[in-house]
Order: structure tokens, then sequence, then C-alpha cells
């Protein structure tokens, strides 16, 4: 049997997509796609996954805890990647709403446009948006790195809590509103701040750790120093005995 | 819940598929609204006739002679196609003001589901597949169209509570969402003039956009006065005689997503809905910002 060069057979895709297993949704019905991902144990050598013509579909990939791979042909629709833990996912098309809700660690890249509230409450893992992001992006997150090549739409980040939301574009009226720690580094406009966010002094540190998750991000061509960052002002942690008349 | 779409067509060779492409996208949404579906049709323009589309708990009962007495009551040529629960009824258009009138006069239990030059409404309790079927809708040619799939929140499940709502000639609209200060909005249209059929938020909407356009605004402007005169959740997709509107609330949590090519643009609660259009692959796809009025006309 003559040697494979491994590597260079990994590079032009041959051994992934021989190894991969395909979903086709127009097939076989969303519940066997996601049971088959949750029933994988761990060190599985299924580590290649391809789910075909989405549709829309809802809930694809959700709730996936083992470290492979699932590439999605096409657009989906809400919650897709919800809950991820460990998984690396790109959906080749656009994302509805919630699009990693909740994710725990791993990736999720949407090469096209993510509806509302995509990473919303996240953990951890990485979000990439290789388009625009709609309204509440990033909501209450809670670890998540959420990365948007365009622009993000109103209320994003709203009561975010920890984690780093990247936007390359503009973001939407009030942003940041009600934050507490999370990190916000917008490069465009910011159409207005939130309730309590403010810009804040970009210190080195800062262009560190976003330096760091534009190149996780694989974005090249745009320097740290680019953007701006935002915050908490912290007035709102805790009760002001002079707002007593407001309640 | 609910489940909205919409679909203009600006290639006119697409027209005698209005129909049928317009009942796969609501039927697509069947799982955001089981309680009862709707659907507009705007066909062709001929020119010399008018229609209303009733309605009837007992059709035949109601609709068997009813060409004949209309025709007798009015003094004009009258005919009557019934579609199951639903009649569509034509006569000339100088005639469909006193022909609606008689209607109500001699059968007080049909519903008016709308009126115009080329409107027709049908709409029941039921699922997207069970009333399209009812009404033969995927047979049917037009220009453009609006189709609703409800989970009913504020009023009853009957089939005046079912969208479209018409409130005014060839205007009707469907709604995603909820609205706040209905009851308000409602009182002052009755000082004006407007009637209502129900209590529901949606036909509040719509009798809005009527009394706005019979004020001599046109769809845009009409539109544009729903963000600062409704309180409340909304997604509205609008049709008139000959145009299409789209507008979303500045809080914009109903979902919406808008598909554009050269032969049609069209609209669903969801991408789902938009999947089989021909040519989806390669359409301007986009989610309608907040706040932001989009019309289009023939």
């Amino acid at each position: 049997m003559p040697a494979i060069n491994v590597s260079k057979a990994l590079d032009q895709g041959h051994i992934q997509s021989q190894a991969s297993r395909a979903f086709d949704l127009a097939e076989v019905p969303l519940r066997e796609l996601n049971q088959a991902l949750h029933s994988l144990p761990p060190g599985s050598n299924e580590t290649a996954w391809e789910v075909l013509n989405p549709k829309g579909s809802h809930s694809v990939a959700v709730g996936v805890d083992q470290p492979i791979t699932i590439d999605v042909r096409g657009s989906v629709g809400y919650y897709c990647g919800g809950m991820n833990d460990g998984s690396a996912i790109t959906v080749h098309g656009s994302a509805g709403p919630g699009v990693g809700e909740n994710m725990m660690s791993g990736s999720i890249t949407v090469k096209g446009d993510a509806s509302q509230y995509a990473g919303a409450t996240g953990r951890g893992g990485l979000l990439v948006i290789e388009g625009n992001a709609s309204s509440r992006c990033g909501i209450s997150m809670k670890g998540i790195d959420i990365v948007v090549h365009g622009n993000i739409g109103h209320m994003s980040a709203f009561m975010a809590q920890s984690g780093n939301l990247v936007v390359l574009g503009d973001a939407g009226d009030a942003l940041g509103d009600s934050i507490y720690e999370a990190r916000l580094f917008v490069r465009g406009k910011v159409g207005s701040l939130g309730a309590d966010c403010i810009a804040k002094e970009m210190r080195p540190e800062h262009l560190e750790l976003l330096q760091g998750l534009l190149d996780r991000a694989g974005v090249t061509g745009v320097k740290a120093a680019e953007f701006k960052r935002y915050g908490s002002a912290r007035t709102l942690y805790n009760f002001n005995i002079d707002n007593a008349d407001a309640y | 819940m609910c489940g909205i779409v919409g679909l203009f067509l600006k290639d006119k060779s697409l027209e005698p598929q209005l129909g049928s492409m317009l009942s796969q996208m609501l039927i697509s949404l069947s799982d955001r609204g089981p309680d009862s579906a709707g659907i507009a049709i705007y066909g062709a323009p001929t020119g010399n006739e008018a229609k209303i589309t009733i309605q009837s708990a007992r059709p035949e009962q109601d609709f068997r002679n009813l060409d004949a007495e209309l025709a007798k009551a009015i003094g004009a040529p009258v005919t009557v196609n019934v579609k199951s629960t639903h009649a569509v009824v034509r006569t000339t258009p100088d005639k469909i003001d006193e022909a609606r009138e008689t209607i109500q006069a001699l059968h007080p239990d049909v519903r008016i589901m709308g009126a115009g030059d080329v409107v027709e409404i049908y709409k029941e309790v039921g699922l997207p597949e069970a009333v399209v079927d009812r009404f033969d809708v995927r047979s049917m040619t037009g220009t453009h169209g609006i189709g609703h799939t409800r989970m009913a929140t504020e009023s009853a499940v009957t089939t005046m509570g079912a969208h479209p709502f018409s409130t005014g000639a060839d205007q009707c609209l469907v709604h995603n969402g909820s609205l706040s200060n209905h009851n308000n909005v409602r009182r002052e249209l009755i000082r004006e003039g407007m009637t209502f059929e129900t209590e529901n938020d949606t036909e509040v909407a719509a009798a809005y956009l009527s009394s706005q356009m019979a004020h001599g605004k046109n769809l845009g402007e009409a539109l544009e006065g729903t963000l600062s005169d409704l309180d409340g959740f909304f997604t509205f997709v609008v049709g008139t005689k000959n145009g299409f509107g789209v507008v979303r609330d500045p809080i914009a949590c109903k979902p919406a997503v808008m598909a554009e090519t050269d032969q049609y643009v069209a609209f669903g609660s969801e991408y789902r809905a938009l999947t089989k259009l021909p040519g989806i692959d390669s359409a301007k796809v986009w989610e309608p910002e907040p706040a932001t009025v989009y019309f289009w006309e023939h």
C-alpha cells in the first residue's frame, strides 16, 4: 500500500471529504441529524460532518458536545449551534435568530448575515459573523467572544456580563445598555450608547486582547488601533439612595 | 407567534403562478400558527368590474340565489362565484357599494371579507394547507398577494379574527405582533366614521392605514404614520391595488426576511418561506430594518 501524504491530502480536502458524514435534510429529518450528533462518544473518529439543504431549518446542530467540525451548506433558521460545547460549526449561508445562543465553547462561523440575538447569553467559545448581525447581538453575553465583520443592530450587548464583542462596521442604537463587564470594540460609528455604557480608553492590554481576537477570527488588514472601546460606567451596579424617588 | 408572507411580482410571466407560490410560502410557516389562515390575492384589473368577497356559515342557503336577488335589487348584471364558505360577487364598479349594502340587508349573517376592483380574500379557521385547498388558492393568478397563519393572542379564533384584514377598497393587511393602544385608536377612527367588524387589534391597524390613505397619503406615508401612532409590536405587510409595503416597529422583535430579484419582491417571517422561490440562491436577501418603510408599486 503506497504511503499517503496525509497533510497534503487534508489540504486538498480529500481525506476530509471522504471521512465526513453527510446529512441531507431534504432526505432525512432534522431529529436524526441532531440525535446522531448527540450520541457521538468521546474520542469518536467521526470528526467531520456536513449538513446539506438546511433551507432555513431551526435548531440545526444544537447541543453538540464533541470537538468535531460541522459544515452547514446553506442558510439556517432559529438557534443554529445553540449550546455548542466544543464543536466548530461553519454556516455557508445566513443564520436566523439566536445563532450560537448560550454557546459554551468551540466556534461558530456564519459566512453570511445573522438575524437578531446572535450569541445571546453565550458563555464561551467564538462566534464569527462574516456579514452583518441584526439587533440584540450578544444580548446578556456571559463570556463568549463575538466578532462581526459587518454592522450590528440596535440594543446589542444589552446587559452583557462578560466576554468580548468586536464589530468591524457600525453599531446601532443603545449599544451596551445596562452593561456589566463585557468589553465592546467598535471600528465604525455607534448610533448611540445605552444607559451606563461609555467610551473607554484603549490601553495596551486591550489592543493586545483585540489583536488576538481579530487573529482568531481570521480578520486581516484591520488594525486593533482602528477600534474604540466601550464598557460599563458602573453607575448602575449598586442601589443609589439619591435615586430612591425614582422607584 | 404568527407567520406572514407577501409576494409582489415584477415579472408578468410569473402571474399564473402567484397563487401556488404564495400558498407554498404560507404552508412552509404552518408551525408559526395553527389557528387560522388567510390569503389575499390581487388579480389583474379588468376595468369594467368590481368584486366583493363574502363569507357565510351557511353558504348553500345564503349564496343559492344571490346572483338573481342582487341583480334584481341593484339593476345591474351580477355573477356569484362560490368557493366553499366564501363567494366572490362581481358587478359593475358603479354598483359595488349598492351591492354591498344589499347583501348586508338581505343576508345580515353574511360577512364581508373585502372589496375592490382586483382583490379577493379567503380566510378560515384551520391550518394553511387546509385553507389553501378549500379555496383552491394554488390555481389563482395575480400580480401580488399577502398571507397569514395565526397563533391568536388578542382576540378569539374565528373566521373574522383571521387575517388579512381589509378596511378599504383593495386594501388589506397582515400583522405579526400585538398592539397595545388599539382601543384608543379604534375610538378615534370610529369618530371619523370608520366601522369595525371585530375587537381585533390588527383590524385597527388596517383601518388606520385606510384612514390615512383616504386623507390623501400614499402607502409609504401611511406606513410611516404607524411608527408614531401605533404602540406595540408589529411587522405589517400591506397590499393595495397596485402596491405592496412592509414596516416593522422600532423594537423589531417580530422576525422578517425579504428577498428581491428582477422577477419579484418577497417577504417571509422566516427564510424557510422563501427557499422554494425561483432564483432565491442568487436573490438579494435581507432583514428589513426597524422603523423603516419599504414599499413597491406597479
